[in-house]
């Protein structure tokens, strides 16, 4: 007993555990199954924050287009989906009977060469992370050899976002436009829009994020994840001492895509359709803050924030649409300006020292209270938010 | 260009800046297990020279050879791996990690992003950073935050990091700058041992402390060459009072 709690506290899957829990047994018992789908929807978007806390909190390297992989992980799933939605029998009102209903609308006559491969599920799913992984390392790899970093490669992030919407809304006889691929229905002839499939789909879900926690978390342990911090604070130490700082960037952003690009996928199968209104620079940008918010150091972190931010927009868009986009600006900025680690963050630094000392109050005989984090703090500015990043490394 | 024994040569090497040429056809040669010190005014090209050998720095004419393979065009992580390491002015080391730590990401093993993926803390990583962190007087502090070390041991930590590596020529860029006496007596004794098996380049202004570790001066002028020599003939030299001793 006390081995297993030793461990958890030692790695910092304590937290992990709780959100599991709440994850897979209090969601499914406190929600009826509405909700539920509304929650695993959110959760779609957790794989993009965790992403986030890889690329941006240990890799230092903001992208604004994150989008862009959760979209093409999203529409390859889609495809599948809908060439399997649009069998001769069900499309024999078309004129071209067994291609997708959009397809028929533009007055394509043949599936086009490039979704034949669609047909096959294995080919989808491979596609599903290939696809993004590729163009994240097309992407990455021309930027980070020529040391574009920063702001710059936030710009260009938000301009492959932006080229992909309009590739998407103008290509509109390949890829359903601006509507988007709507009409999904089975998968394998399973149909997905039953409330059990609804239920399995939301385990999966949440399976397939908690496996990325611990996949993510790994690395954070292993020798990557220290490089990734050093690269943080010190580029020019690492790449001196014989590492290249450029292909440790492109690793982290292709993991990042590929995260993402599994929640698009999980997206399309939980919503039942999907839509460059996912792809563009809005809901890149509302991905970082939920990360932002979530706090960019901490896997759960993000997790709790990326839920936090989807009820509240749910809630007061519902309540108030017009004042909502203002909101979530303001609670962006205040975050980044008040507590730039998040609610992880604050966590760290405020409700774990509280608990300690209600632990060690409760217990006055054992040891003496460990002196406060920000003790050690005082000659140096910068060092309060050195501690709370290292701090900040638990899980 | 002809091989030699150096272990660097470096041939009418040039740099400019818009036109401004802050090394302009420098010719430098070391020998292996030589303590090389780089003196000279500001802004003479010291810094830049050994930006120019490590690769932080691209040259625009001229070459630079290690152990006779040319390095001018190499990327700086090629040249780290080929055994040039560099120290850099301001302490560079990784603040908000342990000493230990900071000594076994330094370690040559797994610096592919998969065999960083991979990388375990076996025991022959273990016994070389107990080792380096023997030389540099931190065998006591390896569980420490690295950003809580004094100035002093912040200098010998990121020249621990370069001793992981063991790399064949080191450059240090002002390694006492700001060092108390005691430390500066410390860091001699140390660039003494470890110069035994491999060649280093020193930037130093301090002349008590270049007298006392140098087998060889390079005075630096305007990004050429003014004088090399033993530190007595160096001092000696009228050219050199000039420009620089003389102030």
């Amino acid at each position: 007993m006390n081995a297993i709690k030793n461990w958890l506290m030692r790695g910092g899957y304590g937290s992990f555990v709780i959100l599991a829990l709440i994850l897979v047994v209090v969601f499914p018992l406190a929600m009826d199954i509405f909700r539920l789908n509304l929650v695993g929807k959110y959760l779609t978007y957790g794989f993009v924050a965790i992403g986030l806390v890889m690329l941006w909190g240990y890799g230092g390297v903001l992208s604004l287009g994150q989008g862009v992989f959760f979209g093409l992980g999203g529409y390859a799933m889609a495809m599948f989906l809908k060439l399997e939605a649009s069998d001769p029998e069900s499309t024999k009102i078309q004129s071209t009977p067994g291609i997708p209903d959009f397809m028929d609308w533009n007055q394509l006559t043949a599936l086009p060469l490039w979704w034949e491969p669609f047909k096959s599920l294995p080919f989808a799913l491979f596609a599903v992370v290939a696809v993004p992984v590729l163009l994240a390392f097309v992407v990455s790899f021309a930027m980070f050899k020529r040391r574009v970093g920063g702001v710059y490669f936030a710009i260009i992030t938000q301009a492959v976002a932006l080229i992909l919407t309009v590739l998407i809304i103008g290509q509109q006889g390949y890829t359903g436009g601006v509507n988007g691929m709507t009409d999904l229905k089975t998968l394998l002839g399973w149909d997905i829009r039953t409330d059990g499939a609804k239920y399995v789909l939301y385990f999966v879900n949440a399976g397939l994020l908690l496996g990325a926690i611990l996949l993510c978390r790994w690395i954070q342990l292993s020798k990557l994840g220290t490089l990734l911090l050093a690269m943080r604070d010190k580029e020019d130490r690492v790449r001196f001492s014989g590492y290249d700082v450029s292909m440790f960037k492109v690793f982290a952003f292709c993991l990042a895509a590929g995260l993402s690009a599994i929640g698009g996928a999980m997206f399309t199968l939980q919503v039942g359709f999907m839509s460059p209104s996912f792809v563009g620079i809005v809901p890149s940008i509302e991905m970082v803050i939920f990360a932002a918010i979530g706090g960019r150091m901490s896997l759960v972190g993000a997790v709790y924030g990326t839920l936090l931010v989807n009820f509240g927009k749910t809630y007061f868009s519902e309540s108030f649409p017009d004042l909502w986009l203002f909101l979530m600006a303001a609670l962006f900025i205040g975050v980044v300006m008040a507590f730039p680690n998040g609610l992880a963050g604050l966590y760290e630094s405020h409700v774990k020292p509280w608990l300690a000392r209600r632990r060690s109050a409760g217990a006055p005989a054992t040891l003496p209270v460990p002196p406060a984090p920000a003790g050690h703090a005082a000659p140096v500015k910068a060092e309060p938010a050195l501690s709370a990043r290292v701090s900040g490394q638990t899980a | 260009m002809s091989n030699t024994d150096f272990v660097l040569a470096i041939e009418d090497l040039t740099v400019s800046f818009d036109g401004f040429k802050a090394i302009d056809n420098l010719n430098l040669y070391l020998d292996r297990g030589e303590l090389r010190v780089v003196i000279g005014p500001n802004g003479a090209g010291k810094t830049t020279l050994l930006d120019l050998i490590c690769g932080k720095t691209r040259a625009s004419a001229g070459s630079i050879k290690f152990k006779n393979e040319e390095m001018t065009r190499l990327p700086e992580h090629i040249r780290v791996r080929a055994g040039i390491g560099r120290k850099f002015q301001t302490p560079s080391i990784y603040e908000n990690l342990s000493v230990f730590k900071n000594l076994e990401v330094s370690f040559p093993r797994g610096r592919g992003v998969f065999g960083a993926l991979g990388f375990r803390c076996d025991d022959e990583v273990r016994a070389k950073v107990d080792e380096v962190a023997g030389m540099i007087g931190l065998a006591d502090r390896l569980d420490m935050e690295a950003g809580l070390l004094s100035h002093g041991q912040k200098q010998w930590l990121e020249i621990g990091m370069l001793l992981m590596q063991d790399p064949e020529l080191l450059m240090l860029d002002e390694p006492i700058a700001g060092m108390s006496a005691k430390e500066r007596e410390l860091t001699a004794e140390l660039l003494l041992r470890i110069c035994r098996n491999r060649s280093v380049i020193v930037i130093e202004h301090d002349m008590e402390f270049v007298s006392r570790i140098a087998h060889k001066v390079t005075v630096m002028h305007q990004g050429k060459i003014l004088a090399e020599g033993p530190m007595e003939k160096v001092q000696a030299d009228p050219k050199v009072i000039d420009v620089y001793l003389g102030h």
